[in-house]
């Protein structure tokens, strides 16, 4: 049985629709992450997961039990806060301790736990602590320290890492997929960032406008978008028309060259152009090539240490595989 | 749901209990009968009377005088006090000055009466003066005000984006010339609030005034509590209506101008 | 800027700190009815001696305090819920309701105190009321006694414990009730365990800015009191005004300064350190 199945839930706020028809499932043991820009309504999901939102329509249900009803007090889910929500007044230790005290636990049970917990995220000797006098990334792993003592049946992230500096945030992504895979709990994760949700999820869902547009491992959502706002969304693709249809092709997949590539395997597959505009980005460069067919971008590693491999205004060829491009449904 | 009716009947049951006292007081303003228990049919009677209460206007218009002189001198004292408060962390006697600015804000209004009245009568045997009346009251009631009128210019102050003052310096203003300009303009609503703050509780005291008041001049609190003090008076039931109505038109004035200028 | 800090510094100094030197002298000295004004300067402790042992003193200090006491933890259970009710409701209402919190505190207190002369009267609204609903036939006058005196205090200071609470609730981060829910806390316990523990400052301040006061109120025991309600700031003015022994009611100004002075401390501290943290 999966852990969550989401059935035609929707949740409006006056006329906006914030969820809309919504139909997920999420296996035990996965790090879901929920991608979009902002009021695509992924926060709005994980809060009806949460249960402090109820669904206007369809029914949510998890490991099984149908949660209508249900307050979040009483959910076997545990939520990390975007702002983490520590209770200023509280110890650290207090805080990681407040879920289980809930339950009526045995002090010292509590006191094992929480020392576990602490320990778990590297915070061991911080407990009488304020959060006060905590930096932003020790915060952070207290709220995770405080979801994760309860041992819920589903962790629910909103935004983990977005109040992190950039430095911070690489780390994080490592650790909190390491403590995922190491407790093999079900992790759903809010995020807008695409590379965050590509880097640490098992599947990912891309939101839209109360919907979801597209389900599937990173991989394959990035290599088969079947969208064209997918496509767009994540990664740089250049969308072309080919007949009656659109063509998604990543700038990565095309081969930028000086001289006309052999006309095998077919020749829609290569064009001529003339270098617009370059940015370098250290790695590699983005490249803006006008062609027959509109401006498109062309992303190529810099190999040479000059990096100056092309020169704006420069007349260049472009060729890509066969099956590099990704037909769109719309 | 069953949360959001609980709100409403605490709501309900408080707002009750604060008006309903006030709103009989002005329905019994246009009572026909003197006794301000019995319904004798509407009668405007009393308002006549009032406004031909001659001992009644002129104790009003002292008032009047007593709390523009005191609620002005106070927003002066208070500002600075304020800005002291939240702009200077360190100078000989800080601890000091802060209490004695906070201080008056919850003293007992008996205590400080006799105080005051003690200081005046000291110095009018020492130096002859001040004469009781109309002087030292005002000078009551500053001392009291500053503490109102520097607690709301501190909270601004602490609010304050201070970068503005920092940018008016960089742009060549002088520290004085940068109060004036963009300090003072801006911390001008909590001013003016405090100002009005220090006006209305110049109007209002009865305590102290009476402590310092000396035998002639009688302000209209103080003419309200004798009448009070042998029961109820019609009178005073349209002077209560007059006042709410005054503080209610202010009030929502104040209230209409601030979100006009946000 | 030395200007700016003598101006207010030398006013209180002289109008709010020096006086009550000058009533502690007093307090020293003792009574002399046929000199103006009526005290003779000494070093005596008799006046203080006379508090602390005479039965009426003694008991109006008691009944002060607990007057106060007792008004105090009833406004604030009034209040409490009416604060919480106003920072919960939409934004919309908010500021109208907070007006209506704030406007009989722009009227006269004196008038608001009288207000209840009139209901709770012998044969007054309050009673004509109760007998034509049939709730009681023959009620009691609350008028006089010290019933009239807590319910005063209750109604008029109200406004001065719902503001600081509401400040405190209105800050309340609502992020932090989520969290407590989510895990597993009940509302009740949430409200217990978070939502209190955060709105303790508001609840001392609103409390000491009832508490004090009321300590030392004179008008409305005055007004709403009978003969049977002492309460110390009334004793004070009786001493003074009435039996023209000022350095009694001086001794009385001192020990109400005294037993204020814990209170006041506090108030200025939660004070001080509230818009420290702004």
């Amino acid at each position: 049985m999966p852990i969550v199945q989401i059935e035609g839930a929707s949740k409006r706020f006056g006329p906006v629709t914030a969820v809309d028809k919504v139909d997920l499932t999420i296996e035990r043991g996965e790090l879901f992450a929920l991608l979009g820009g902002s009021g695509c309504g992924k926060t709005t999901l994980l809060r009806l997961l949460a249960g402090f939102e109820t669904p206007d329509g369809g029914r949510i249900l998890i490991d099984g039990q149908d949660m209508a009803g249900v307050p979040p007090h009483r959910r076997p889910v545990n939520m990390m806060f975007q702002s983490y929500a520590l209770f200023p007044h509280m110890s650290v230790a207090d805080n990681v301790a407040y879920g289980l005290r809930r339950e009526g636990l045995p002090k010292g049970a509590i006191a094992e736990r929480v020392a576990a917990a602490l320990a778990q995220v590297k915070l061991a000797d911080h407990g009488s602590r304020r959060p006060s006098q905590l930096s932003g990334g020790q915060r952070q792993r207290v709220a995770l320290a405080r979801a994760l003592v309860k041992r819920p049946k589903l962790l629910l992230l909103d935004e983990p890492l977005a109040a992190l500096d950039r430095k911070l945030r690489e780390g994080t992504r490592f650790e909190l997929v390491r403590l995922q895979e190491e407790l093999g709990l079900t992790f759903v994760m809010v995020t807008h960032d695409q590379e965050e949700a590509m880097s640490m999820s098992t599947r990912l869902a891309v939101m839209d406008l109360g919907r979801i547009k597209q389900v599937g491992p990173p991989h394959e959502v990035y290599e088969r978008p079947r969208s064209r706002f997918v496509a767009d969304f994540i990664g740089i693709a250049n969308i072309l028309p080919d007949g009656n249809r659109w063509l998604a092709l990543r700038p990565e997949k095309i081969a930028l060259g000086v001289a006309e590539p052999p006309s095998a395997p077919l020749p829609a597959h290569r064009i001529a152009g003339e270098i617009v505009d370059i940015a370098y980005e250290g790695d590699r460069s983005l490249y803006r090539v006008a062609t027959e067919r509109g401006v498109l971008l062309v992303s190529a590693a810099n190999v040479a240490r000059d990096g100056r491999s092309f020169q704006r205004n420069q007349r260049v060829w472009l060729a890509w595989a066969a099956d590099a491009a990704q037909v769109l449904d719309e | 749901m069953g949360h959001a009716r609980l709100a409403l009947a605490v709501l309900a049951f408080g707002y009750a209990f604060l008006y309903l006292p006030i709103a009989l007081v002005i329905v019994y303003s246009f009572n026909e009968s003197r006794l301000v228990t019995v319904w004798a049919g509407f009668s405007t009677k009393w308002w006549t009377a009032l406004l031909h209460n001659e001992a009644m206007l002129s104790a009003a218009w002292l008032s009047l005088r007593i709390a523009l002189l005191s609620a002005s001198a106070a927003a002066v004292i208070g500002l600075a006090a304020g800005y002291v408060l939240a702009r200077v962390p360190a100078f000989f006697g800080r601890t000091l000055f802060g209490s004695l600015v906070i201080a008056p804000m919850v003293m007992p209004e008996v205590v400080m009466g006799i105080s005051m009245l003690l200081l005046f009568v000291g110095s009018e045997r020492l130096l002859g003066w001040p004469p009781r009346g109309f002087l030292t009251i005002a000078i009551a009631h500053i001392t009291f005000s500053i503490a109102f009128v520097a607690v709301v210019v501190q909270a601004r102050l602490v609010d304050f984006d201070r970068s503005l003052e920092e940018a008016a310096m960089d742009l060549g203003a002088t520290p004085w010339t940068t109060f004036l300009t963009v300090t003072l303009p801006l911390i001008a609503p909590a001013v003016g609030s405090g100002w009005l703050l220090a006006f209305t509780l110049s109007l209002d005291d009865l305590i102290l005034t009476q402590f310092v008041s000396g035998a002639q001049s009688q302000t209209l609190p103080m003419l309200v509590y004798s009448s009070v003090r042998l029961g109820v008076d019609p009178q005073i039931n349209v002077l209560a209506t007059v006042i709410v109505a005054l503080a209610a038109s202010a009030l929502i004035l104040s209230g209409w101008l601030t979100r006009r200028r946000a | 800027m030395r200007f700016v800090i003598a101006l207010p510094f030398l006013w209180l100094a002289v109008f709010f700190l020096l006086p009550f030197a000058l009533v502690l002298a007093i307090a020293l000295g003792s009574n002399a009815p046929d000199l103006a004004p009526p005290v003779e300067l000494g070093f005596s402790l008799k006046n203080f001696a006379l508090l602390f042992t005479d039965d009426l003193y003694v008991a109006a200090w008691l009944s002060s305090l607990r007057i106060a006491a007792t008004a105090t933890v009833v406004t604030l259970l009034l209040g409490y819920p009416m604060a919480y009710a106003v920072a919960r409701t939409s934004a919309r209402w908010r500021p109208v309701l907070l007006m209506l919190v704030i406007l009989p505190f722009w009227t006269s207190f004196l008038i608001r105190v009288y207000a209840w002369i009139g209901l709770l009267a012998n044969n007054g609204l309050l009673e004509q009321f109760l007998r034509w609903t049939g709730l009681a036939q023959n009620p009691e006058t609350i008028l006089g006694t010290e019933w009239a005196v807590q319910l005063g205090i209750v109604y008029a200071y109200l406004p001065f414990m719902v503001l600081p609470l509401y400040a405190a609730l209105e800050k309340l981060d609502l992020g932090l009730l989520e969290a407590a829910a989510d895990l597993g806390a009940p509302p009740v316990a949430a409200f217990l365990t978070i939502t209190l523990p955060l709105s303790l400052p508001g609840v001392v301040a609103g409390c000491l800015l009832v508490f004090i006061p009321a300590v030392g109120e004179f008008v409305i025991p005055d007004l709403l009191g009978g003969t049977g309600t002492l309460m110390i700031g009334k004793v004070l003015w009786d001493e003074f005004f009435t039996n023209a022994d000022w350095p009694l009611a001086s001794a009385v100004a001192i020990c109400l300064l005294v037993l204020l002075v814990g209170p006041i401390a506090l108030f200025q501290r939660q004070q001080a350190k509230s818009l420290e943290r702004k």
